[in-house]
């Protein structure tokens, strides 16, 4: 067969080019990272950046294992998801439990002279009353044969052989909720292989949960020691925590704690069904990774059908959820944003979460921008690409963000991050004159507003004090600023002048910056973690704010263990730390300046080891009242007191950015909840459409590169064959 | 020959032994128990109590190399080292400090570490050779000068630069491929396309440029000359005479590598999610967890021995003149 030439075999590429556009008008994206049975489908695509270390209710404890778990279990109350401030509504409760006040003696006291201190409390009492009908989702450890007998209770290892994941047992099974699973899950707190990271506080506060975990501990040893592996909860009693009927359990606390509520709606104090902690700790389960910290078992709107943390978890609605209904009230302007759209209809709205594993920032977004996550925080890279700042330094979308259609929500976060100085330092710690007024030095010339300019895009507010925005106690305009550092001018608060800050150095024996007892320079030390190419300007950044004093600051960066060491020891000396709301209670800022709560001393979270003594007094006050104008009033003289000290330069507090797509609704960011995604709802139609419209393949530039490829390669090959036919030696030459 | 592989093998068990002595050594100089407990405990209300019974459970409150408090060979096996390193010598790694079977994982993770491997492998290699052999064939020319020069920019630009340009040219602007993401099966090859043409145009740089360095070795040969004198046109020249010969360097440095595929890619699985091996390493050193970080030390280490024996073997089969004794 004669060889083709090579300009027939050139035009027969070009023409397959020119077809290949054709090829496109198939309506599915070729770069659709999803399989095409899911394309119309009521489901929600998110990411998760890394896999969630537990699973465990009674372990978990991070916000990227709060956002499955706390889809899956439910603890008796939650917060209402439109309401603020943040308010405790039933969530399997029947309604909100009501405290009772004890004395010493066993009486009750009234709630009136319990709350206002009038009678000392020995003890509170919480009695819980579910809801009946409440039931588990499918799971094997319910299963049992026409006997009534579990099937997987007692698996041997020749029936475990073929076992590899949960969904490897054919028969599942459901039974109702009652109060003995809440129990039960308040005994695991205690229990001595799962370190539950919320055990140190309750073991103050739960009567009897601290002799348990010494009895459960002692058990444990034995048990192990026979070669047991299931340590059966429900042997052991806890004093303080018993149920009362097969709906009702109670819950005794020492004196009076009324963040206990809170505590309430965290899945630490969801229910656990003994069966699944029998189930999971069977000879041989652990070995194959199917354990409660890997597939949970829970009663609420969604279950884990999908737990492949190097790929994607999946959470699938759960087809025994009691029900429930989207909130019918919420903030005024809640029905204009149309968020109550949906009042009444029931929950949830979205039938299938699937979240993929996504580890860096670049792919996240642009797959957001091309319709395959339906939501997306806002990076710094592409901060410009999404925001548009105005003049007057008001936000809006860029107009490309707009033209997709993606609406934006902002949020100032319940977190605070400052800058602390250890108190057990001779030369920034103390208590002395000299001292607070070097430390409010520093606070005015380190200027947060030009930082979170800088190095956040403005994404934050300035922190005049230790309670953030949306927590009782913090307060608004010109009554909530630090009088030490700014000024209320012009309807604002001013950052204080540097001159301002040099007066204050000098009176602190510093004038210039050179110490006049002995004439030498200040040098100060700042302990930072291992720094990045992205911290060096930062760090400079700190540098030059100290430099406006004349304060010479030394960086002192170290890894990350060794400066948690650092803290521990005392070793520190100015640092930067930051705090991120359990719930939305005053205690849970103050109590970072809390004396008792002293990092070096008592191993607590007051990592600036401030202790004062009135402060420690009005906590103690303030922390069991509840909110009120009394209570205000002692947060106000805390927060002047600790202003007044300066432990920390109060930083600021993070504004958080959320983007979401024209086919997601009912988005409110709300910080304190994390079972949100049943609130939720997408429009699959339209997400498909504008996907569609928005990834169609554009294949001209491969032919482009083709023919450039071709016209290359034709000099060489012309070359080539001019090489061949030459001959070796040209006659006449020879 | 198999008393060589045997000797071989004897040899890598000090090597191993003293691979993992220096990998316990670097990992608790950063990384003390103490503060594995707490990376695993979370860093909110942790108690020196509960920091104490996570190490008991998982033997880390034994000294680490020597122990004083114990009498004759028990100084050296009641230590965390002895009892964290035997069993890998049995291929037993045991559960990670999360509580994950370290066998098991690392059993998933291979395949999508070796869907990205052994193609970026197979196109490279021939890649490389195409691109080199192109280069030899018209050497000396101006064609040969350019390809040169653009090896050379190829291979000085990061990786990073092709990975974020390949995402944002061929999946956010183009709309060909998925921009990141992985799935089993045959559905994992619109995932792989793009990670594995970025590998081979990255490794094109270098790789062609050191396939062409032995091509040209090989062409000024005598025996080459004496091809081209008997009449034989440049392109059964370069196939038949001048690619089997180089073809022995490059063989035998394919084969080294080969079992370290598994071992996957660190930047490559991050950028584009995949979940292979690489990142499993990474996360494992970002989690301070001790249990993965070993294994993956000692199974790299193993591998790469294998990878040596394997070079020294296959010499003897593609050189008839190379005897091991």
């Amino acid at each position: 067969m004669p060889a083709k030439p090579w300009g027939w075999m050139l035009a027969r590429w070009l023409w397959l080019a020119m077809l290949l556009p054709l090829t496109a008008c198939s309506e599915r994206p070729w770069n659709n990272p999803y399989p095409a049975a899911e394309d119309d489908q009521n489901i929600l695509y998110a990411s998760f950046r890394e896999r969630p270390k537990h699973l465990d209710p009674a372990r978990s404890y991070s916000s990227n294992e709060y956002l499955f778990i706390a889809q899956i279990y439910e603890p008796p109350l939650q917060y209402h998801y439109l309401k603020r401030p943040y308010t405790l509504v039933p969530l399997t409760a029947a309604a909100m439990p009501q405290a009772r006040y004890y004395d010493a003696q066993g009486r009750e006291i009234p709630p009136a002279e319990a709350r206002d201190g009038s009678r000392p409390v020995a003890y509170t009492v919480y009695e819980i009353r579910i809801r009946p009908g409440i039931r588990y989702q499918p799971h094997p450890a319910f299963a049992r044969d026409a006997s009534g007998r579990y099937l997987y209770h007692d698996l041997d290892p020749q029936r475990l052989r073929g076992i590899h994941t949960l969904a490897d047992f054919p028969e599942t099974d459901t039974r109702e909720l009652v109060a003995a699973d809440y129990v039960y899950q308040i005994k695991r707190l205690a229990h001595p292989r799962l370190f539950s990271p919320i055990f140190g506080i309750m073991r103050e506060y739960i009567v009897g949960l601290d002799e348990l975990a010494a009895r459960l501990r002692e058990a444990d040893r034995e048990m192990r020691a026979a070669g047991g592996t299931y340590l059966d909860l429900t042997r052991f009693p806890l004093a303080g925590v018993e149920v009362v009927d097969r709906y009702t359990y109670r819950i005794k606390v020492r004196g009076k704690y009324p963040q206990l509520l809170y505590w309430l709606a965290m899945p630490f104090f969801a229910p656990m069904p003994p069966e699944a902690d029998r189930f999971y700790s069977q000879p041989g389960m652990a070995e194959k990774n199917i354990t409660l910290d890997w597939y949970p078992v829970g009663t609420g709107p969604y279950m884990l059908t999908v737990n492949d943390p190097n790929r994607r978890m999946v959470l699938e609605r759960n087809p025994n959820f009691h029900g429930e209904r989207y909130p019918e009230e919420g903030e005024p302007e809640d029905r204009a944003a149309g968020l109550l759209v949906d009042a009444g209809r029931p929950l949830p709205f979205i039938d299938k979460v699937v979240f993929s594993l996504e580890k860096e920032d670049i792919p996240y977004w642009n797959k957001f921008l091309q319709g395959y996550y339906d939501t997306s925080g806002i990076t710094s890279d592409s901060f410009d690409q999404a925001i548009r700042v105005s003049g007057e330094g008001e936000v809006a979308l860029s107009e490309a963000m707009q033209a997709k259609g993606i609406r934006l929500v902002t949020a100032v976060n319940t977190s605070i991050f400052y800058l602390g100085f250890n108190m057990l330092d001779p030369v920034v710690g103390g208590y002395g004159e000299r001292q607070r007024k070097l430390r409010r030095a520093i606070s005015i010339a380190l200027d947060f507003e030009e930082y979170l300019s800088i190095f956040a895009n403005g994404r934050g507010i300035p922190a005049q004090g230790p309670i953030p925005p949306g927590i009782f106690g913090h307060r608004q305009g010109r009554a909530g600023i630090n009088p030490y550092v700014y000024e209320w001018r012009d309807g604002r608060p001013v950052r204080k002048s540097i001159g301002e800050a040099r007066r204050l150095l000098a009176e602190a024996g510093y004038a210039g910056g050179v110490d006049q007892e002995t004439g030498r320079p200040l040098v100060l030390y700042f302990d930072v973690t291992a720094m990045g190419p992205d911290d060096k300007a930062r760090l400079e950044w700190y540098r030059k704010q100290f430099q406006k004093l004349d304060i010479q600051l030394v960086i002192r960066s170290t890894d990350y263990n060794r400066f948690q060491d650092k803290i521990r020891n005392g070793n520190a000396q100015i640092f930067i730390w930051g705090w991120n709301a359990d719930y939305p209670d005053p205690e849970n800022f103050l109590f970072l300046l809390y004396g008792p709560n002293g990092k070096v001393k008592h191993h607590g979270e007051n990592a600036a080891n401030y202790a004062n003594p009135e402060f420690d007094r009005l906590f103690e006050q303030m922390k069991t009242m509840d909110n009120g104008p009394r209570r205000q009033a002692l947060i106000d003289r805390m927060v002047d007191i600790v202003r007044r000290d300066a432990p920390w330069v109060w930083a600021f507090h993070p504004k958080g950015y959320t983007l979401y797509h024209a086919w997601y609704h009912n988005v409110k960011p709300n910080l304190m909840a994390n079972n949100v995604l049943k609130y939720r709802r997408v429009d699959p139609q339209l997400r498909q459409r504008l996907r569609a419209e928005w990834n169609r393949p554009v294949l001209w530039p491969l032919g482009l590169a083709g023919l450039l490829l071709v016209l290359l390669v034709l000099p060489a090959w012309w070359s080539y064959l001019r090489r061949i036919r030459r001959p070796a030696l040209v006659s006449g030459r020879a | 020959m198999l008393a060589y592989i045997v000797r071989r093998l004897l040899y890598a068990v000090p090597i191993l032994i003293g691979i993992n002595l220096i990998t316990f050594v670097l990992f608790f100089v950063v990384n003390t128990p103490d503060d594995m407990a707490r990376m695993h405990l979370g860093m909110k209300h942790v108690t020196p109590e509960a920091i104490a019974e996570w190490k008991a459970a998982r033997g880390y409150d034994k000294p680490l190399l020597y122990n004083e408090a114990r009498d004759g060979l028990q100084r050296f096996t009641d230590t965390i080292f002895f009892e964290k390193s035997v069993r890998l010598f049995a291929f037993q790694f045991g559960r990670s400090d999360a509580g994950r079977d370290i066998g098991y994982d690392i059993y998933q993770r291979m395949w999508p570490s070796l869907a990205i491997a052994v193609p970026v492998l197979v196109f490279g290699l021939l890649a490389n050779i195409t691109a080199a052999l192109l280069l030899v064939f018209f050497r000396a020319t101006y064609v040969d000068t350019l390809g040169v020069v653009l090896l050379v920019i190829m291979m000085s630009v990061s990786s990073l630069f092709y990975i974020i340009a390949g995402q944002y040219v061929i999946g956010k602007l183009l709309h060909l491929v998925p921009i990141s993401g992985y799935d089993g099966g045959w559905n994992a090859l619109k995932f792989i396309v793009l990670p594995v043409c970025i590998a081979v145009l990255y490794g094109l740089g270098s790789g062609a440029r050191w396939y062409r360095t032995l091509f040209l070795e090989e062409a000024g040969k005598d025996y080459v000359r004496t091809a081209r004198a008997k009449g034989l046109s440049e392109r059964v020249v370069l196939f038949r005479h001048v690619l089997r010969n180089a073809l022995i360097p490059i063989l035998t440095g394919v084969v080294v590598i080969l079992p370290l595929l598994f071992m996957g890619s660190l930047v490559l699985e991050s950028f584009f999610g995949i979940p292979g091996l690489g990142s499993y390493t990474i996360d494992a050193i970002r989690a301070q967890d001790f249990a993965i970080v070993r294994a993956m030390v000692f199974l790299g280490s193993v591998l790469y021995i294998l990878g040596l024996l394997l070079t020294d073997i296959s010499y003897t089969l593609v050189d008839p003149r190379v005897r091991i004794s």
